[in-house]
């Protein structure tokens, strides 16, 4: 009996210890680490000038077009009654939506001890503050009156005209705010102790640039003990945070009186899009990067899995949400909600519902089978039309909801966006991707002492392991 | 005040860094206290760590002031400034709407929390202290340090420690 225990404990232990599918090589040595991030900061592959100019010429085509809106005024966008949100408030709200992953990559899998996401967090943080950054252009672009964006912000002022603060809109630039500052802190914090590293191999005025923003890191038990417990502390904030801002996002649409939106499932389905939208943006970003900065080695197959997992469980929540507000309105006492929605699955948007079913709910089941998940052109693809499902749910709620309204006179059927629309949605598309590339060549876009540490600890579980097995006979 | 003087050596891996920080522990070396020893690496240890001793860590409480403060800031300031505008009041709607306010007081309750902490960790740093002690740029790379101040009669045995405890190179002044 007690043998039996004794061995019941052996395989308990062992499969403690028992190295799980290698996320990263576990040989791989510190310094080596430090030279393959290092290196991605000098000599990046052509595909990322292709990238960086391409983006650039794209965010200068979006600024020409704000400026032809700038001068001419919002109806030179089309944007008149009933349509009077377009293509600008559902970008935004695409954007806000992107945000979300690098948080929950980030935070939620920092608290839940999720090792596989240390080499890819970074990029993933980064990309929720520069789609905080795009989204919050938005505001100003729609506002038409861009010298007027100072209404936005919550704070009295002499001429009387005191923010509505039982308007969404108010809530939502306090939040907006908030999610924007705390993020860019959570990400340049965590970001530190190889920032340090980046001061140390630098020369000339790279030195000095990474020294002022390396707050003295010299890496001593008492600043190792103190970024660990604020890190936490950050990321226990941060995560309220973002499904607050995402909620509020919602109360734009819930709170209004338009048929369809005054549902209360509207905030969780709003954050599990955003959460869902943000996973499929960040194995687009994975897949290039990779390639892009030559990072093969801790950008593997295996992280790449685990990505397209929790992509898919993230889809299917999404899809869950989605079904329960269509069977709200179908089963509701809103006669006109169940016009609007039966007007979009047969209507003019009716191809591009469908294709929002389709690219969001259906095609994520190819990320269920392995040897489609593991083929690295085929997740660009798919993770892309993911990403093009989840901005087509946002152009889904918007312009279809305001072609068929209460009113008749609402009843748009043929509206479509204009040139300048797209032409500034797409620059904001180059915007982000440009900032991105930037970011990604002045910063280290993998966490250099967070894979050490990974690296480290399965060394330490791989060679307990080793001690507790007998060795075999000679 | 005595004059203090500095010893960095550094060490192949936290294993050896640990044995010598034991043998620090256990050597009764004149001018020398446990507390001043410094462990410097690439990585987040804390187990080497607590070979040094307990070395409290208080940001929590800073945390939860800032919470306090900006959730206080959020909801007095807004809902005081709006019963200041009595102007705007309109009929059946509270001048100060509290569900709201309390939107907002949310959010500033968790901006609060983040600045204080973070104004905290860099106080923790002490980052005030710009460069005053001793650092190598192989402790970025895959180092472990220790730092030891130290009244300079100590620093020979101090020395003395770490060569025998296989130290890869020994800097500091006397």
């Amino acid at each position: 009996m007690n043998e039996a225990l004794l061995e019941e404990k052996d395989v308990a232990i062992e499969r403690r210890f028992e190295p799980k599918a290698q996320d990263i090589d576990d040989e791989i040595s510190w310094a080596q680490i430090n030279v393959d991030v290092l290196k991605s900061l000098e000599r990046p592959r052509l595909l990322y000038w292709v990238i960086f100019f391409g983006s650039l010429a794209i965010f200068m085509w979006g600024v020409y077009c704000e400026i032809y809106q700038y001068k001419n005024g919002l109806g030179s966008a089309d944007l008149e009654n009933p349509q009077v949100w377009g293509l600008y408030i559902a970008t935004f709200i695409f954007w806000i939506g992107m945000s979300h992953s690098g948080t929950l990559l980030s935070a939620i899998l920092l608290i839940m001890h999720a090792d596989w996401r240390k080499p890819i967090y970074r990029f993933a943080e980064a990309m929720t503050t520069f789609s905080l950054m795009t989204a919050g252009l938005f505001v100003l672009v729609h506002l038409g009156r861009v010298w007027q964006f100072y209404y936005v912000v919550a704070y009295p002022n002499e001429r009387w005209a005191w923010p509505n603060f039982s308007s969404p809109l108010v809530w939502d630039a306090t939040a907006i705010g908030s999610y924007l500052t705390t993020s860019v802190i959570f990400l340049f914090f965590g970001m530190i102790p190889d920032l340090a590293i980046c001061r140390d191999n630098a020369t000339g005025y790279r030195k000095t640039f990474y020294r002022v923003l390396s707050l003295g890191w010299r890496g001593t038990d008492r600043q190792w003990a103190n970024f660990r417990v604020t890190y936490l502390t950050l990321a226990c904030l941060l995560i309220p945070l973002a499904v607050s801002v995402h909620s509020i996002v919602a109360t734009d649409f819930a709170v209004s009186q338009q048929p369809g939106w005054h549902t209360t499932s509207f905030p969780p389905y709003f954050v599990a899009g955003a959460l869902y939208s943000g996973c499929a943006a960040i194995i687009t970003l994975f897949i290039v990067l990779r390639y892009t900065f030559r990072f093969e080695k801790y950008m593997t197959i295996p992280i790449l899995e685990k990505l397209c997992k929790l992509t898919f469980a993230i889809s299917m929540v999404w899809t869950y949400l989605n079904l329960i507000e269509y069977a709200a309105v179908w089963y509701g006492t809103d006669p006109i909600a169940k016009q609007a929605l039966i007007f979009r699955a047969t209507g003019t948007y009716a191809w591009w519902w469908w294709a929002m079913n389709f690219f969001a709910s259906v095609l994520p089941f190819t990320l269920t089978w392995k040897r489609l998940r593991t083929n690295i052109p085929i997740m660009l693809v798919v993770s892309v039309l993911l990403n093009f499902g989840m901005w087509d749910e946002r152009f889904m709620i918007v312009t279809p909801t305001f072609a068929h309204g209460y009113y008749p006179w609402t009843w748009t059927n043929g509206w479509w966006p204009n040139w300048v629309q797209l032409g500034i949605v797409m620059g904001s598309f180059g915007w982000f991707n440009m900032l991105f590339m930037l970011f990604c060549k002045i910063f280290p876009s993998v966490s250099m002492y967070e894979v050490k540490e990974m690296v480290y600890h399965r060394r330490v579980a791989r060679k307990t392991l080793q001690t507790l097995r007998p060795s075999p006979d000679p | 005040m005595k004059k203090r003087s500095h010893i960095l050596a550094l060490f192949a891996d936290f294993e050896e860094a640990a044995v010598t920080i034991a043998a620090l522990r256990e050597a009764s070396i004149p001018g020398f206290k446990m507390q001043d020893v410094t462990l410097k690496s690439p990585i987040d240890h804390p187990e080497c760590s607590a070979e040094l001793g307990q070395r409290p860590v208080y940001i929590q409480i800073f945390s939860l002031l800032g919470a306090i403060c900006g959730s206080g800031l959020g909801f007095l300031g807004i809902s005081s400034a709006q019963a200041n505008f009595l102007r705007q009041a309109r009929g059946f709607f509270p001048i100060v709407p509290i569900p709201p306010d309390m939107v907002i007081t949310y959010e500033l309750f968790i901006l609060g929390a983040v600045f204080f902490t973070i104004t905290a960790c860099l106080i923790m740093w002490r980052i005030y202290r710009v460069e005053t002690d001793l650092y190598d740029v192989q402790i970025s790379l895959d180092k472990i340090g220790i730092l030891v101040e130290a009244e300079p009669k100590a620093i020979a045995s101090l020395r003395e420690i770490f060569t025998s405890h296989h130290a890869l190179e020994i800097s500091g002044s006397v």
